[in-house]
């Protein structure tokens, strides 16, 4: 009785001395600073994480051509597919928007970093930090955001404006939907007539043999 | 012309048809002739099957071939970065298997042995930490069944039916047993700073999928886990290690998770920007829209699973699940939601984690418009795609949970539709 009760105290002891480290398991090791810069290497918008460095929309262009284009297009146009990095300008209002670069990302560093991190697909993180702030340019250039003439470097890089940068909000549900769809629901006489207004098999664009 | 798999054939139907008539006498079946495969010997009950380690890890049974995931070509440039689609129709209960559990791979299923895998914490933590595999075995674990929804699950159907069969209508979802180790120890072992409010997680593969998660969310049911069902995870799942995010879309569920980086602010990475961004009617996008909200689906009948037995007994069976916590309740209709009944729950709701509902009609033949509703434990009730439509206008890709219905026909077929 009293030897439980020691050890309870001692439990108690612990937890009020420092819970923290109580918690710890003393597994794994710290990681290494060449390894942290190894895989830290994700840019915010703030720029934090951007490296030194620079590229001309004018190597930006041969470099696009010979790594990005074939899936991307010449003027990042996009080919099949394939995302359209370009164009789309206005078209967020309308229907099927076309979603690019240029109309649609709010933050530059989001293509600096997916470019750095994930391109080009099938052989990713191939490229250098200058060649990376070229193709940025480049894709700049593509929707009329740069001149010709334009350097990109990390000196500059907070100055683009990116034309749809105010274009977001953030999930509104709890106010917008929430109380709309919170209410008890209807059990009988819900609606004077139900009507089919669209077949899925009159548009049929089901896989036939589905693989 | 060879059966179709996974879509009823017009032979298929005429056979339960003929079989399902001959046999209806009266509200009950009586036999006209002894029935062969009772009064013949068969050679299962002669012969031998097969020993054990036949098959050391089994397979479905043969006859259960076209129980499978399927793609839908047209939707992506390769099967590279793409996705397929777990066949719903035909499963039962609550557990998804492994097997045919659906796939969303940005850059494909890549292949990471566990002696190979190491996971880093670093950013603002007081001592930035390297875990190998074997490390993570070492922390106590826990267990947790939670669905995996895709945000873009249902996403085609946004302008109006398009794909006709619940597993290509609602098919991104899984749901599993996950075994593994709470995020949060793991940040406590490395001692997150004040200054941390959220983190930003990331995958080995070569789309190095990131996506960032408020730090609140990740101290409070975030799962770092390496089991799925009981067994490892399959490559395609993200082996040997991947993030739980329970209720939240499952692009958030990095997988071969490599990096939990803490920072102040959300990365907005390409996956949380230019992608899982909801545009509505005039022009601007919703961004973190984290929570998949309640909804449900009929799984069978449904236009890959049609009624080949006639009138008489028949189960309507479906699925429901909530992001905002467990499913209470799930209303069926068979008249387009003119009128509702409510289903059985097979279980009470779980939290983030699907919900079987049964209802058993004695269906008389004629044609259905079925719709089934859920609801969850905060009152939230799914919506029609209509009223979702209101709010949110025809250009949003992500997040569509209204109403499903399907079109049963008299003789069993089933068709995607949409009603007024
Ligand atoms: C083999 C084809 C291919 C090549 C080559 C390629 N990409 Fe891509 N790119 C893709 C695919 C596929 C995606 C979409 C990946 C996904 O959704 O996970 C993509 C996505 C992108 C995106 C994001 C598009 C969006 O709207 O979210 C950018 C930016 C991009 N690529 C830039 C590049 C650049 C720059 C290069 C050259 C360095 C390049 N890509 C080379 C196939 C390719």
């Amino acid at each position: 009785m009293s030897k439980s009760r020691n050890l309870s105290a001692v439990a108690l002891l612990l937890a009020l001395t420092g819970p923290a480290q109580a918690d710890r398991f003393g597994l794994g090791r710290p990681a290494l600073p060449e390894e942290v810069a190894a895989w830290n290497v994700d840019v915010a918008p703030d720029g934090v994480g951007l490296p030194e460095g620079s590229g001309s929309v004018e190597d930006g262009e041969e470099i696009f051509s010979a790594n990005c284009a074939i899936c991307h297009g010449e003027f990042a146009e996009g080919v099949g597919n394939y995302p359209k990095l370009a164009g789309g300008d206005g078209t967020l209002d309308r229907d099927d928007p076309l979603k690019t670069v240029g109309s649609y990302w709010p933050y530059l560093s989001t293509v600096w970093d997916y470019v750095h991190r994930s391109m080009p697909f099938g052989a990713a993180q191939v490229l250098t930090v200058d060649e990376v702030y070229a193709i940025t340019a480049y894709i700049l250039y593509s929707n009329d955001l740069v001149d010709d003439d334009f350097v990109l470097s990390n000196e500059n890089f907070l100055e683009v404006a990116m034309p749809n940068a105010d274009g977001f909000i953030v999930d509104d549900r709890e106010t917008t939907e929430l109380p709309r769809f919170s209410q008890p629901p209807c059990m009988t006489d819900c609606k004077p007539e139900v009507k089919i207004t669209m077949r899925a098999a009159v548009l049929d664009v089901t896989p036939d043999e589905g693989h | 012309m060879t059966d179709r798999p996974g879509a009823p054939t017009r032979r298929g139907f005429l056979k339960a048809g003929l079989a399902g008539g001959g046999a209806l006498v009266a509200g009950g079946a009586v036999a006209q002739e002894p029935d062969p495969l009772i009064t013949e010997k068969q050679p299962w009950a002669q012969m031998w099957g097969d020993g054990v380690d036949v098959t050391p890890y089994g397979m479905p049974i043969e006859y259960e071939a076209d129980v499978i995931r399927r793609n839908v070509g047209w939707l992506t440039a390769d099967t590279i970065s793409s996705v397929n689609f777990s066949p719903i129709h035909a499963l039962d209960g609550t557990i998804t298997p492994q097997g045919c559990a659906f796939e969303r791979h940005h850059s494909g299923a890549i292949d990471l042995p566990k002696e190979d895998y190491r996971l880093m914490i670093n950013g603002l933590v007081e001592t930035p930490l390297v875990f190998t595999y074997a490390d993570l075995e070492r922390f106590p674990r826990v267990n947790h069944t939670y669905f995996l929804e895709c945000a873009a699950n249902s996403g085609m159907e946004w302008a109006g039916a398009q794909l006709n069969g619940a597993q290509f209508t609602h098919g991104m979802i899984h749901n599993m047993e996950y075994s593994g180790v709470p995020l949060r120890t793991l940040l406590e072992e490395a001692g997150v700073k004040p200054e941390g409010k959220w983190i930003y997680v990331e995958g080995a593969d070569a789309s190095s999928n990131g996506r960032s998660i408020p730090l609140d969310k990740a101290l409070d049911d975030c799962l770092v886990a390496f089991k799925a069902n009981g067994e490892a995870l399959r490559k395609e799942h993200g082996y040997p290690v991947r993030l739980c995010v329970p209720g939240w879309e499952g692009n958030m569920w990095i997988k071969w998770l490599r990096r939990v980086e803490v920072t102040t602010e959300a990365v907005q990475s390409r996956e949380e920007t230019s992608k899982y961004t909801d545009t509505l009617a005039d022009g601007t996008s919703r961004k973190w829209t984290w929570v998949m909200d309640a909804k449900s689906v009929i799984t069978s009948p449904s236009p890959q699973s049609p009624i080949t037995h006639g009138p008489g007994p028949l189960v309507i069976t479906g699925l429901a699940w909530s992001g905002r916590g467990a499913i209470s309740r799930v209303d069926v209709s068979l008249d387009g939601g003119t009128s509702w009944q409510t289903a059985r729950l097979a279980q009470p709701g779980q939290k983030m984690a699907l919900s079987r509902f049964y209802l058993d009609i004695d269906w008389d033949g004629s044609e259905m418009l079925l719709q089934s509703r859920a609801m969850d434990e905060t009152g939230y009730v799914q919506p029609t795609k209509n009223a979702l439509r209101e709010i949110r206008g025809l250009n949003s890709i992500y997040h569509n949970n209204g109403i499903q219905t399907w079109w049963v026909k008299a003789n069993g077929e089933a068709e995607n539709v949409e009603v007024s």
